[in-house]
């Protein structure tokens, strides 16, 4: 019943297959990091808005360096870059596996659901590392 | 009987109608990235929390500057691609191209910030 559901034309597809929505989809590890991939990009952000200003800031007085660096390492900042850092390992690994994915391997379920697994325990174990190189 | 080739009805179906040379710039700069990344967090990381006077030098340095530099412009043109990626996914119509023209522009204004923090702490 639910295969028949899946596998019938969808209204207004023109009789293509199309994806299931997100809503009805039974959540995955490779799923689930692949959507993490994306939000990490787009987070990151915050992070390049932080360092680039404190850069300028840096770059243009003591006054100025001396409020954007106040900003940049109090609690704020930690937590800003601290979260940036979880996030730029994490992008970094999923791009890898992604060139990997890219090269027609690793695209077995449990070749996938590993790769997923290492992708998010390899960027918190290089997140803690990072912190402890830079202190 | 259908008279178009698989590939024929397959083309201009994504999200983006178009994409094998913004799939290829991607492919190049992560790779380009994934060598940048890990060296400049280590520089960064270890400059911040210093004096203006520490940061100054370190950033004054070849390597720290051009590194910086290259993981500004490499990193804001990949983020641009794939914000503008994440946009054609989600936006439609007008919405679509005026997001798309914001991340371009927001990631050069960052780009240009950068670059202009650095030549004035480099040079």
């Amino acid at each position: 019943m639910a295969d028949a559901k899946r596998d019938a034309p969808v209204a207004g597809s023109g009789g293509r297959p199309l994806s299931p929505h997100l809503q009805i989809y039974r959540w995955q590890v490779p799923m689930l990091t692949s959507i993490l991939t994306r939000i990490t990009g787009q987070a990151l952000m915050a992070g390049v808005l932080l360092a680039v200003w404190w850069l300028l800031a840096a770059a243009t007085s003591d006054a100025y360096f001396a409020t954007a660096n106040a900003v940049a390492t109090s609690w704020f900042g930690d937590l800003v870059f601290t979260g940036s850092l979880w996030a730029v390992w994490y992008h970094y690994l999923a791009g890898l596996r992604h060139l990997y994915y890219d090269a027609g391997k690793g695209l077995d379920i449990p070749t996938a659901e590993k790769l997923g697994w290492a992708v998010i325990i390899g960027s918190v174990v290089l997140t803690v590392i990072t912190i402890l190189l830079v202190q | 009987m259908r008279y178009l080739t698989p590939r024929k009805r397959a083309e201009g179906r994504g999200a983006a109608h178009h994409g094998a040379e913004h799939h290829w710039a991607m492919t190049v700069s992560s790779v380009g990235l994934a060598f940048l990344v890990p060296l400049w967090l280590y520089i960064f990381g270890s400059a911040l929390g210093g004096t203006r006077e520490a940061v100054l030098e370190t950033f004054a340095r070849p390597l720290p500057a051009i590194l910086t530099a290259l993981v500004l412009v490499v990193g804001m043109r990949h983020f641009a691609m794939g914000a503008t990626t994440m946009i054609e996914d989600y936006a439609r119509g007008t919405n679509r191209k005026l997001l798309i023209i914001f991340v371009i522009a927001l990631s050069w204004v960052i780009a240009a910030t950068g670059l202009f923090a650095l030549a004035r702490m480099a040079l």
